[in-house]
């Protein structure tokens, strides 16, 4: 993946939050306003914002439906004249295929515009549709993340990037599907290493509606692709997706409930990774909200990886590394 | 063979109905090499999933199998075969199209029927609770994000639209009991 020629940095942001980062898992949200806002990345609020909504459900069951209550979501941030940004892969699948859809297909476009104007919206196709990691990449850099950093991360990290930020692939535009790097790279900025494992593009089993209807396949995918974190001895998995997040998360409560299966692998969202690197607090990024609380890897936040960022000097970070689950 | 096929069961117009969904038409280009099927993760845990079983039975009309197959909602649409295809068919796009099918010939899983109707009695598929206001409250933000659920015209919108859509009456339900 390479980065844009043109200068969308300049461009303004709305961020959208969907369903799972802010009522369940607001952690994540609490961790993108303050890794944004330290980047110097200032967020619109995008007002009345509903579900994207969910590519499982309502691309399964009816089309125009799912592009018309896409369409009323890109709306929003075209009024406030602002590309929009999505912290989920889910989300970034309904409203960039949309945006591109409704772009493409005018026939699709007049459809929806019919039904919008009801509401006295009218869908125009003038912004983009932006995924957290894709933009801290392409518009910020690894190089420019890795100067931010001030407490860098001693962390063995499982990266899952998660299949809807990147496929399909000739829309997505991120490279290979395959062989996909610029997550890793991301996530090294933070002194953490990204550790090869096992099928490490395998889907975490939740999309499709998978997780809600046919759990036990769901959970057989995911329960599969913790078993090759493990076995790549990782101290925590790092995802771009509050629904592949939860399905880790709760996941591994599930297959300890159902199977006995104990695998107690912390789960973070990349902002809150990130937000631990510049200095952020467990408890101000939500990570002591999930699920899984592993003391081990508390204490591991207090070890540095000076050693990866030679002749820096970096900050003291807050409340990093008191060791203990914090309460 | 267990279950032979009948030339009687093939139904052309199912295919027509497929053809709707721009790119489904490729289905026809599966030469069976299986590349799909080799690298799906849900075929790595229930060996008897194949989505390829699945849309070759569609290209050849197969209406009621494919459309009363469980294994219609296997599919977590992480698009490894599509994006491997060697024929450029649209494997997880026709898939989503014969749920599609299969919806407004009234077959959908209750738990889908759930999230759907969250969304139309919430404008969220998966809606705030207690246990998430306190989460927020705890990390200073606001007890409610500034979604539909801290604007109720918002929420008319949404409702408004679905109800433009007929997404009600597909999925039936009763707006009525919303008031």
């Amino acid at each position: 993946m390479t980065k844009n020629i043109t200068d969308n940095s300049k461009r303004n942001l709305s961020l959208f939050l969907g369903c799972i980062a802010p009522n369940r898992y607001p952690g994540i949200e609490s961790a993108t306003r303050k890794v944004m806002e330290r980047l110097g990345i200032s967020l619109k609020e995008l007002e009345g914002a509903s579900c994207c909504p969910a590519p499982g459900v309502f691309q399964s069951f009816d089309k125009k439906t799912w592009l018309t209550l896409a369409s009323r979501n890109l709306c929003l941030s075209e009024s406030l004249d602002a590309d929009i940004l999505t912290v989920c892969n889910g989300c970034y699948a309904t409203l960039a295929d949309t945006n591109r859809i409704l772009k493409e297909d005018p026939e699709a476009k007049a459809g929806v515009n019919e039904k919008l104007s009801e509401i006295g919206k009218e869908f125009s196709g003038k912004i983009e549709v932006r995924h957290i990691v894709e933009y801290l990449f392409r518009e910020v850099s690894p190089e420019k993340v890795r100067d931010a950093v001030i407490h860098p991360l001693d962390l063995r990290v499982a990266v899952h990037y998660g299949c809807h930020l990147i496929k399909p692939a000739h829309e997505r535009k991120l490279g290979s599907a395959e062989n996909p790097s610029f997550f890793d790279e991301l996530v090294e900025a933070t002194g953490a290493r990204s550790v090869e494992y096992e099928d490490k593009m395998a889907c975490c089993g939740a999309g499709g509606g998978a997780r809600s209807a046919v759990q036990d396949v769901a959970l057989a995918l995911t329960e599969k692709k913790l078993e090759h974190m493990q076995s790549a001895n990782v101290d925590c998995i790092v995802d771009a997706c509050p629904f592949c997040h939860l399905q880790f998360d709760q996941g591994q409560i599930e297959l300890a409930d159902r199977l006995g299966k104990e695998f107690n692998i912390p789960v973070l969202h990349y902002s809150q990774l990130l937000g631990l690197a510049l200095g952020y607090s467990p408890e101000e990024l939500g990570i002591h909200l999930n699920r899984i609380q592993n003391s081990e890897f508390y204490t591991k936040l207090g070890e540095r990886a000076e050693s990866r960022f030679p002749g820096r000097k970096l900050g003291a970070g807050a409340g990093i590394g008191k060791g203990g689950v914090p309460t | 063979m267990k279950h032979p096929i009948k030339t009687s069961e093939s139904d052309p117009t199912f295919f027509e109905e497929i053809k709707e969904e721009t790119g489904a038409e490729k289905i026809l280009m599966c030469f069976n090499c299986k590349g799909c099927s080799t690298g799906c993760p849900v075929t790595d845990v229930v060996p008897q999933y194949n989505i390829k079983k699945l849309l070759r039975m569609s290209a050849m009309g197969l209406r009621d199998r494919v459309l009363n197959s469980e294994h219609l909602w296997y599919c977590t649409t992480c698009f490894r075969c599509q994006e491997r295809c060697p024929e450029g068919v649209k494997t997880v796009d026709t898939m989503l199209k014969l749920r599609s099918i299969a919806v407004k010939n009234g077959v959908m899983l209750p738990a889908h029927k759930k999230i759907a109707e969250y969304v139309m009695r919430t404008g969220h598929g998966v809606p705030i609770d207690e246990q998430n206001r306190k989460k927020r409250k705890e990390l200073e933000l606001d007890e409610l994000p500034g979604t539909v659920h801290s604007c109720p015209e918002a929420l008319e919108e949404v409702r408004h639209l679905i109800k433009a859509c007929g997404f009600d009456r597909l999925v039936g339900f009763d707006q009525q009991s919303l008031a």
